[in-house]
């Protein structure tokens, strides 16, 4: 019998030698460390960012004045492509998925997730979309159509060149991508949760991943689909989207969009993840309606599959579809507006403590509420006749975007920078850059409301004096301006509190959930035992000490494997070592992707050296057989 | 080293087994996710089919007959069949059974490969191609799509064969093999719906 209040036994240096990554190069191309691996992903997302919002200041610039020659319309239509695109498919779902790979294991009490090699291969690939979109455009090779690029405009009529197949395969890159780490949150969180851990006490952030994760698997697929169809059109002359041999533009959208709406939510999701953790802890007191706000992340996850076509209003659909959608767009407000409810209410029942997070919880609600409601004006068919395509919906989606998604993100970032680094962002420096970002983006986008009822177009590179948006784009310049200075100095706030930062111990904050147990920034072996549940806020229901369970090994390594409902441990899992594989992998995977938009042949070709990579990865290391007509005969 | 708050050790977790079968096993679930992404495909795909079969009058477009059912009537018997063989190693995976799987798994794997016989003959009796309208192009994607899964099951079946004839067999393994099976059951199930769009819906329309 144990003894419930023995202290476990320190666990010995082996412990952290079996996980440690090898040194130098060739330690940081073989780690499968889900935090090394989510820190690059940040830092990738963090440098696109930077290029993406220069591109906006760049456009902002050129719309600030009436009739500007600095930009032609060819240098417009490249910027706002790149500018979409990279916000969209290389900085939004990236950076999520990227808080997921970080977090999910820390909060489960775990070392490592499900498919440690999958989370490398996942970034290695990103990487690549990256590079599909980012070095042609040093090439001077830019998409220039969009961010979706609609046949039969992006056909082979209308497009010929690569600019096309480039934006289409960049987006298999980054879709694969997201696939892989999607699978991997999902069975990490289904079984891989401390003992205690049953459904009922899975941490908000935890049930946003899991829940965005599952979206991804049923969204995603369609895009690739789509893209592949696509370049097919483009390089073999498949029919899909032509007109004149039975083929349908129109299903370009729908399959665009049966993507491109749940994407949408499955970047919010994690957000008001972030907003429930942080709005928790600097409430000081439990979430209220945990309940409510899981069953509302389900409710939106289901409805965001049946709203595509309000996307598509304009095309000219059967009336009726158009009424159906236009209901199912309004209903998503009703889970959308219970969070809100439960979030307000556990800042009024609590004792809120104003630092940095929670003021981007505040002024995300706000944000939101006001994007929330453009996005019910725009819901209505025929409001959104007249709105689509003008300023409004750029105004919409950027409140939407940054105020839903963005906004709690840099909550979440100075929420769980002491945790990653070890070091508190400074609270002045932080402070300061909120007020620029939340007012340089209110200042630049809410005028864009006024002139897209004004009447303006989106996508256009100038305008004349005579339709009077000169003096409202001008403060939308500014207002843009005022943001990015505060995006720069965040961004400056976290490189020099790196290494000038308060010391945070491992939970300044007060933190409920287990992430804060370990040291700040976690050791390679994030645990040294097992945590054990009896809450949904176990740092704070266990006062006498947290209840762990030894016997894990340590010579190697080792995770717990649980039940999925009850989280019941049913075994121990060997976790992959470290192995250049998943790198080698996803080079032969970009060497077929690429290859395959100059020939199709290179799907065959290409997929030899994929096979290999994949054998070597998949390869069980183990003793030769003694058995068998190939066992070994003689040494 | 330690953890930073004060732990209390209530249990131990070193009596438990290093690896487990079935939905016990973690990998299993990540087969699963891999067939629900790729399932996802298969239905949009087929959407596509219907959506442009919805507008198109005439299905398949005038002057073209529908693809022949030879072939595919052979390919599908096969399948079906293959799930006989293919059950019996996912027992013997469960069985830890190291000479049923290693025998298992190579007749699996040469198995699917004279399944591709037929499927080869069933491309060039599809009677369009690809190219001729986005009829064609729809039967060559949904014929391409399950294709690249068969022949992507029967390489990992190869190689799995190989590797268990050379090496021995433990209780991950036999995981990796009943995990194997069940990829292929996915295999011979998705074509039911994909092979019965591709060859009923021009004779049913």
């Amino acid at each position: 019998m144990i003894d419930p209040n023995a202290r476990p036994p320190a666990p010995p240096e082996q412990l952290a030698v079996s996980w440690r990554d090898a040194p130098g190069i060739w330690g940081f191309l073989t780690t499968v460390d889900h935090k090394r691996i989510a820190a690059r992903y940040i830092f990738t997302v963090v440098a696109l960012m930077f290029l993406a919002g220069m591109l906006a200041l760049d456009m902002r610039l050129q719309l600030a004045a009436p009739d500007m020659e600095r930009m032609t319309p060819q240098l417009y239509n490249e910027s706002f492509s790149l500018h979409g695109s990279t916000m969209l498919f290389l900085v939004s779902v990236p950076v999520m998925e990227a808080m997921g790979i970080w977090l999910v294991p820390l909060m489960l009490g775990q070392r490592a997730l499900a498919f440690p090699r999958l989370a490398a291969f996942s970034y290695w690939l990103y990487l690549g979309g990256v590079m599909m979109l980012w070095v042609p455009h040093a090439l001077g090779v830019t998409p220039d159509l969009g961010w979706f690029e609609y046949p039969p405009l992006s056909g082979p009529a209308y497009s010929p060149g690569h600019r096309a197949d480039i934006w289409a395969q960049m987006i298999t890159f980054t879709e694969v991508a997201a696939l892989a780490a999607s699978v991997n949150v999902v069975a990490t969180v289904l079984k891989m949760r401390p003992p205690g851990m049953t459904l009922a006490r899975i941490p908000i952030f935890v049930w946003a991943m899991f829940i965005a994760s599952l979206m991804t698997i049923f969204a995603l697929p369609a895009v690739m689909l789509v893209t592949s169809m696509l370049i097919a059109d483009r390089m073999v002359s498949t029919q899909f989207f032509a007109a004149a041999a039975g083929g349908d533009p129109v299903l370009f959208q729908h399959l665009f969009w049966w993507f491109g709406h749940p994407e949408v939510y499955i970047i919010f999701v994690p957000a008001a993840g972030f907003v429930s953790a942080i709005v928790e802890v600097f409430s000081r007191r439990t979430l209220f309606g945990h309940v409510a706000v899981v069953l509302s992340m389900l409710a939106i996850a289901a409805l965001a599959f049946g709203l595509w076509v309000h996307h598509m209003f304009a095309v000219g659909l059967p009336r009726l579809g158009n009424d159906f959608y236009t209901a199912a767009s309004m209903a998503v407000a009703l889970p959308a507006g219970v969070q809100i409810f439960c979030w307000i209410g556990t800042l009024f029942t609590g004792r809120p403590r104003f630092d940095t997070p929670l003021l981007w919880v505040v002024a995300f609600i706000v944000t939101f509420v006001i994007g929330g409601l453009s996005g019910v004006m725009a819901a209505s068919a025929p409001l959104d006749q007249q709105l689509t395509d003008t300023y409004f919906i750029v105004a919409h989606f950027h409140y939407v975007l940054i105020g839903g998604a963005m906004f709690p993100l840099f909550g979440a970032f100075a929420y769980w920078y002491p945790k990653a680094t070890g070091r508190m962002m400074s609270e002045f420096w932080g402070k300061l850059s909120f007020w620029l970002i939340v007012g340089g983006f209110n200042l630049g986008f809410f005028p864009m409301h006024i002139l897209g009822l004004e009447g303006m177009p989106r996508r256009i590179y100038t305008y004349s004096e005579g339709m009077g948006w000169g003096p409202l784009n001008m403060v939308a310049t500014i207002g843009s301006a005022i943001a990015v200075a505060g995006g720069l100095l965040f961004v400056a706030n976290a490189f020099w509190s790196f290494y000038r930062g308060k010391l945070a111990g491992s939970d300044p904050w007060g933190g409920s959930t287990l992430e804060w147990a370990v040291p700040s920034p976690p050791p390679q072996h994030n645990f040294d035992h097992m945590p054990v549940v009896d809450s949904l806020t176990p740092l704070w229901t266990q006062k006498d000490g947290l209840a762990v369970m030894t016997g894990l090994a340590v010579d190697r390594r080792e995770v717990l494997v649980t039940s999925v409902v009850e989280a019941e441990p049913e075994y121990r899992q060997k976790s992959p070592k470290p192995s250049i594989a998943p790198f080698f992998a996803a080079i032969a995977v970009t060497i077929l992707f690429v290859g395959s938009i100059y020939t199709p042949w290179a799907l065959v070709w290409g997929s030899v050296p994929v096979g290999i990579a994949l054998t070597v990865w998949f390869w069980p290391q183990r003793e030769r057989a003694h058995t068998g007509p190939l066992r070994v005969r003689s040494r | 080293m330690s953890d930073a708050v004060p732990t209390r050790a209530i249990g131990d977790l070193a009596h438990l087994p290093e690896s487990a079968m079935g939905p016990r096993h973690l990998v299993w679930w990540g087969n699963i996710g891999f067939m629900a992404i790729e399932g996802t495909v298969f239905a949009l795909a087929m959407g596509c089919y219907l959506y442009l079969m919805s507008q198109t009058p005439g299905w398949p477009p005038a002057g073209i007959r529908p693809p022949d059912l030879f072939w595919p009537a052979i390919l599908t018997t096969g399948l079906l069949l293959s799930e006989i063989p293919n059950l019996w190693v996912r027992r013997k995976a469960v069985a830890k059974d190291e000479k049923g799987v290693r025998i298992g798994t190579l007749a699996m794997t040469i198995l699917g490969l004279l399944l591709l016989i037929p499927r080869g003959f069933a491309f060039a009796h599809l009677n369009v191609t690809w190219h001729d309208n986005a009829y064609g192009s729809l039967v060559w994607m949904l014929m391409i799509l399950h294709t690249s899964h068969l022949v992507t099951d029967i390489g990992d079946t190869a190689v799995q064969s190989l590797w268990l004839y050379t090496h021995e067999v433990g209780d991950d393994q036999f995981a990796d093999v009943e995990d194997n099976a069940n990829y292929w059951t996915f295999v011979v199930f998705s074509w039911l719906p994909v092979g019965a769009l591709i060859y009923l819906a021009p004779r049913l329309a």
